[in-house]
């Protein structure tokens, strides 16, 4: 299939139309304005819709009420706006309603920078709102496979009538490279989907069969809980995970998204000098890859670099637990608008090679 | 041989209690949306969005498709439904804490929007569910736990009259404001019900009903006695009436 030239943002956007989205609500912010404005021009096209809410509460609260009927429903928005939707995300979670959401991330905490970071991390894959849930979020590092990436979204979340998101950066929603665009959905296909939904989706029923929406109440909340941690521990077929030259790696990069990116370049450049360096990417940050790090032979990597664009570094923390203290795990850190460059993380490999 | 006159509306399972207090009128308001919808033969193809209030306590009594907003964003999660289900009728149910407080910008924002879905906005005067905070629409002078020797506009400001708010937009088609203190007023608001429901039906755009009611058990007043202060003061500050009708 011939290969289209596409912004990260409006690559994602054009997934998530191919995949079955047929909803969109966003509110501006820098760097994922291309994101509701090609949904703007896309959704007429489609049969679909789109509104710009009143804020990014309004707009996650939109797509909540779209999902429960059913409909294919998406937001987007970065960092602090991605703060103001975790209460309805947290209400999709525990409802179960299949929403899509993307944060093409800024630097942090507060208003931040509008300059790409990775400083959600931990919001991301821990506590994306209140209560404890838990999504898949999946982390791409290219734009083909943020478009694969947005593409597949919209299936886990129906399967699992469950949030999923997609950790972006602000390198990848700007950037332009080539991409294979996945096949457009027919209408038929979408209408086979909701169909699926028939048995909690509300679009109006007679008495007796009604459906009722409930994020919460005074009963059976422990047994909304335990089922839904049930469906947690079915993700461990889900986990994806690049394994980058681990196998005569004497040290081990862990990192995700841009970072990833830019340390596959140093990995080449160090592997030309000599160095035995490898990396572990997870693609999905949750489920984390946990095995591909407690597999590693200890007695040949001596140690793990984290490469991250966040300061204090926050996937490290993923890292430790599949590395369970069986060798050092350095940092490598850059933040605040600083996008990570191929000579810090060479430099870094270098410092620690042969302590 | 006698004749059946009156029943319960098929808008509310047979078997189950309300759980309001006595003399709310919470209860009397999703009766008389149950009857509207029947009459109008609309229960099969209804969507309501509850607030969170004491509302919540008729999510599982009504017998049509049902649904909680995060407490205030009953209007957004509506607007939702409502653009990706143009052919059902999609109404929300707020309290005055839920619409005129931490809800007011989605309230107002789908006002201006003239999102097609129809607004039912039950104004008690106080945070009931929570047990008696100040809203924004307590009376001045009127005691709340948080406000302890009554609202004093000098640190509160005043009560807020959302039709009157919205009708400085041009989109809302239409605003009332009724009360159900008595048989007459009660028909009054079935009545505003169901035109807020047809103006929906016909594509008219957004509709609210704001109904002054009472909160007997956090005015810290019997049943009878908040009737009295319903009539003497809420209705002094809220006065009744259609506020707007372009439809
Ligand atoms: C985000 C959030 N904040 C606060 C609450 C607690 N809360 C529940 S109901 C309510 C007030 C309801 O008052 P009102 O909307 O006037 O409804 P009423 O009970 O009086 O009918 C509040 C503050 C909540 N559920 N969610
Ligand atoms: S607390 Fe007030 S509003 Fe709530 S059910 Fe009781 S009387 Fe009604
Ligand atoms: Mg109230």
């Amino acid at each position: 299939m011939a290969k289209k030239f596409m912004k990260g943002c409006e690559a994602i956007a054009e997934a998530a139309v191919r995949s079955g989205c047929r909803f969109f609500a966003g509110y501006p912010i820098t760097p994922q304005n291309e994101i509701p404005e090609y949904f703007a021009r896309r959704m007429p096209e489609v049969g679909g819709s789109f509104v710009q809410g009143e804020s990014e509460i309004a707009s996650i609260n939109m797509v909540y009420g779209a999902a429960q009927t059913g409909v294919r429903s998406m937001t987007s928005s970065s960092s602090c706006g991605i703060s103001l939707k975790s209460e309805g995300v947290s209400f999709c979670a525990s409802a179960r309603i299949p929403i899509v959401y993307c944060n093409v991330a800024r630097g942090g905490p507060g208003i931040g920078a509008i300059q790409p970071a990775q400083q959600d991390y931990m919001q991301a894959t821990k506590a994306s709102g209140n209560g404890g849930f838990r999504m898949i979020v999946l982390a791409p590092a290219t734009v083909q496979e943020a478009v694969d990436m947005t593409y597949e979204a919209f299936d886990l979340a129906q399967r699992d009538r469950n949030p999923v998101l997609i950790l972006a950066d602000g390198v990848l929603g700007t950037i332009m490279e080539p991409v294979e665009l996945p096949p457009m959905r027919s209408d038929e296909e979408l209408r086979k989907l909701r169909e699926e939904t028939k048995d909690w989706a509300l679009r109006g029923h007679k008495a007796g069969e009604k459906k009722l929406i409930l994020p919460g109440g005074w009963q059976g909340q422990e047994d909304r809980c335990k089922a839904n941690a049930a469906m947690y521990d079915t993700w461990e077929k889900d986990i994806q995970v690049e394994e980058f030259l681990t196998e005569d790696a004497r040290v081990v990069i862990a990192a995700y998204g841009v970072s990833a990116r830019v340390a596959k370049s140093a990995i080449r450049l160090l592997r030309k000098e000599g160095y035995q360096v490898g990396m572990i990417r997870p693609k999905t940050v949750s489920p984390f890859p946990y095995q591909s790090f407690d597999k590693l032979d200890y007695g040949r990597v001596k140690a793990i670099l984290d490469v991250e664009m966040s300061i204090p570094a926050q996937l490290v923390y993923d890292v430790e637990l599949g590395v369970k203290g069986r060798c050092k795990v350095h940092t490598c850190l850059r933040s605040g608008g600083e996008i990570m460059g191929r000579e810090y993380i060479v430099n870094a490999v270098k410092e620690i090679y042969n302590v | 041989m006698m004749k059946k006159v009156y029943t319960r509306t098929a808008g509310i399972e047979a078997d189950m209690v309300s759980g309001f207090c006595p003399g709310c009128m919470h209860g009397l308001i999703f009766k008389l949306i149950g009857e509207v919808l029947e009459e109008m033969n609309l229960l099969e193809e209804t969507i309501s969005v509850q607030g969170v209030g004491c509302c919540g306590l008729a999510m599982e009594y009504v017998t049509y498709d049902n649904t909680t907003a995060p407490h205030g964003r009953a209007c957004a999660v509506a607007t939702g439904i409502k653009r990706t289900n143009p052919d059902k009728l999609v109404y929300t149910y707020q309290g005055d804490g839920d619409l005129a407080s931490i809800g007011l910008a989605e309230s107002m924002s789908a006002a201006n929007r003239g999102e097609n879905i129809s607004v039912i906005f039950v104004n008690n005067g106080i945070y009931g569910m929570t047990g008696g905070q100040m809203a924004p629409t307590t009376l001045v002078g009127m005691k709340a736990t948080t406000a302890p020797e009554g609202r004093n506009p000098a640190m509160h400001g005043y009560p807020m009259h959302m039709c009157e708010i919205m009708n400085q937009l041009t989109a809302p088609v239409y605003l009332e404001r009724t009360s159900c203190n008595t048989p007459a007023n009660t028909r009054r608001t079935k009545a505003a019900i169901k035109k807020a429901f047809q103006n929906q039906i016909d594509q008219k755009g957004f509709s609210m009903v704001e109904i002054v009611t009472s909160c007997p058990t956090n005015w810290g007043l019997n049943p009878m006695e908040s009737l009295e202060f319903l009539n003497e003061k809420m209705l002094k500050e809220f006065p009744l009436g259609v506020i707007r009708d372009r439809s």
